[in-house]
């Protein structure tokens, strides 16, 4: 198949094994964002697809080639680094000629793509200054550019957008992706921020110690977590303790969901509700009642913070649909059975 | 931390030290020396106060001349051997594990504690027909007969080299350690080999450090005047041989001090062009 495949890669370092047994495929085109905590093997994977780490084991392969034991540069890919790695003794159109340059090229072929690249970037008429003239916004760009020379097959991005302030990265967020689908390019993104992620990716890869947690788009991520550890680093949300009763209706602190059953066979399990599909009603009228403890009311969405069974569950709301409630307050909490996901042990 | 200039006196008081140090060991002995070289010599003594240009004039010979252009040779294909042999070398050490670079960085040092005088006596003998590096060759087959390989040129050039090239790395594997090693892998996935990457990014970055290098071990070079005696014939004596040979046993005072002037000079003119060249290339 064209495109990127991983196949049962692993990579130790000593005894640590920082990447285990990933099995992944991109189909030509897509943009990837591999999201986890730091330390849990994204960085490592990403270095491994660009051959700057080898794979303990398993292969890799693109367009359904083998190219495991293929070097760095014979991979044709575009790399963006966290420090972006513009070379400091070349200026602006210098660093995005240099990969066509090492490749050869005639100076008036170099000239003509550094001024394609330039414009696709909005910079032009940067190409003779030096990077150390230029801002944070505009070196990312550069970096960008020159990953993207010489129209390589892959473009890998390593927290590409980490040293930025927040509304630039915002901004570059959505740059970023619309540069992706201008050119149609496999696109591989590391990062830490899942705002970057929802807002880039096709396909979210939600990483933690070494393992795959979770590979599906960003609103199937949110909406259909696969386990505790994607619905808990993935937005915020209640995690519930469920368990069936004797008529097969599961139960949140002794309280029957009316419509909600556990999976055959399981007993207990762990629920995600998200804080927005959590509603509050007068007390007796929801499955749970509970009693608000603290509001918070952050002008856009009003935070609730409502105690039940010993346990706090947090209601988010819109200043429209407004409940009105304020601390100390008896409320009840209604769950509708879809919102309810049941997460793997 | 207080950021704002001295106000009084007192507050450049931390400074009175150093500066007295400089005074009285280096800014007076030079001050003395360049006195001297105006000096008039007693034939077969010492020499008496005076303002004669007649040291200065000996030395505008071919002779001092074609000494001074040796010295100044060895000295640069000294920095340029050190410089060409240290930076892979350090390069590759920064790849190492911890306790390695530890252990080399220790070796060098340990290298750098060796004197002039043990350093050119063990090339000689490294050197030499009967128990040489050529008896090495021999047995390999790769000569027929053990040959002495000192005095010569390649001889002082060795043990120079030897001597200079544990500072050279010292003074590289700050500069090196510290480069963002990501500027390598970026070569890497941009089509670069890792040898290509490291002629056309790892050298280019560290242009200024290199010049620098450069110079030092270059300054360092042209003070040497042990291994041209020990490894050396005559016509490969450097102008700090003949300073030597003037000021202990000529017992030329004047003539010493205008030729170690001289030195200075020469050597001050070819730094200022060196760093003026590198800060044009710098513009362009």
């Amino acid at each position: 198949m064209s495109g990127l495949v991983l196949n049962n890669v692993s990579k130790q370092f000593g005894t640590f094994t920082a990447v285990e047994n990933v099995q992944l495929s991109v189909p030509h085109g897509t943009f990837v964002c591999m999201l986890g905590p730091s330390g849990c093997g994204k960085t490592t994977l990403l270095r491994m697809i660009a051959g700057l780490d080898d794979p303990t084991s398993g292969s890799i392969l693109l367009d359904g080639q083998d190219i495991t034991k293929v070097p760095t540069h014979k991979r044709n890919l575009g790399m963006v680094f966290q420090s972006l790695a513009l070379f400091p003794h070349l200026t602006v159109g210098e660093n995005i000629a240099y990969p066509l340059r090492i490749r050869g090229a005639a100076r008036e072929d170099q000239k003509k793509r550094v001024d394609e690249l330039l414009a696709l970037i909005h910079l032009t008429g940067f190409g003779d200054r030096p990077v150390s003239k230029l801002s944070g916004g505009q070196r990312q760009r550069v970096a960008i550019a020159r990953a993207l020379a010489l129209s390589p097959k892959l473009f890998l991005l390593d927290e590409p957008l980490s040293a930025l302030d927040a509304k630039l990265r915002e901004a570059m967020q959505v740059e970023l992706r619309q540069l992706q689908q201008k050119l149609g390019i496999t696109t591989i993104v590391v990062t830490h921020d899942q705002r970057e992620a929802m807002t880039m990716a096709d396909t979210v890869v939600v990483m933690n110690g070494g393992h795959i947690r979770q590979a599906a788009s960003p609103i199937e991520i949110y909406r259909r977590p696969a386990d505790t550890f994607v619905a808990d680093f993935i937005g915020s949300t209640n995690l519930i303790e469920t368990r069936a009763n004797s008529s097969g209706v599961a139960t949140v602190f002794g309280n029957p969901v009316p419509g909600f059953a556990l999976p055959d066979g399981v007993q207990t399990a762990t629920i995600s509700v998200r804080p927005e599909d959590v509603h509050l009603t007068a007390p007796g009228n929801g499955a749970i009642d509970g009693t608000v403890t603290f509001v918070r009311d952050l002008g856009g969405t009003i935070e609730t913070f409502v105690e039940t069974g010993g346990k706090q569950i947090i209601a988010v709301s819109t200043p429209r649909e407004r409940p009105d409630v304020v601390a100390g307050q008896a409320v009840g909490i209604v769950l509708s059975p879809e919102v309810c996901v049941v997460l793997k042990q | 931390m207080k950021r704002e200039p001295p106000q009084s006196i007192a507050d450049y008081g931390p400074l009175f030290f150093p500066a007295g140090m400089l005074l009285l060991f280096f800014v007076v002995p030079f001050g003395t020396m360049i006195a001297v070289s105006f000096f008039q010599r007693q034939e077969g003594g010492f020499y008496t106060p005076a303002f004669v240009f007649s040291n200065y004039e000996r030395f505008l010979s071919a002779f001092f001349g074609g000494v001074l252009g040796f010295s100044l040779m060895l000295a640069v294909t000294v920095a340029i051997c050190c410089v060409v042999l240290a930076l892979p070398f350090t390069y590759l050490l920064t790849k190492l594990t911890r306790r390695l670079q530890v252990f080399w960085l220790v070796a060098l040092l340990s290298v750098l504690s060796l004197s002039e005088v043990i350093i050119g006596f063990a090339w000689s003998t490294l050197l030499s027909r009967t128990a040489g590096i050529s008896n090495l060759l021999v047995r390999t087959g790769l000569l027929d007969q053990p040959v002495a390989l000192f005095p010569s040129f390649g001889a002082v050039l060795t043990g120079m080299v030897y001597q200079a090239l544990p500072y050279t790395i010292l003074v590289l594997y700050p500069a090196i350690i510290r480069l963002d090693p990501t500027l390598m892998e970026a070569a890497r996935t941009l089509g670069s080999s890792p040898i290509r990457a490291f002629f056309n990014v790892l050298v280019p970055a560290l242009r200024n450090t290199i010049m620098a290098t450069l110079i030092m071990v270059f300054i360092f070079a042209l003070g040497s005047y042990l291994l041209p005696q020990i490894l050396g014939r005559p016509q490969h004596w450097t102008l700090s041989v003949l300073i030597t040979d003037q000021a202990i046993y000529q017992s030329n005072m004047p003539f010493a001090a205008a030729m170690a002037v001289f030195l200075v000079l020469v050597t001050l003119g070819l730094v200022a062009l060196t760093l003026l060249v590198g800060r044009k290339g710098e513009k362009a």
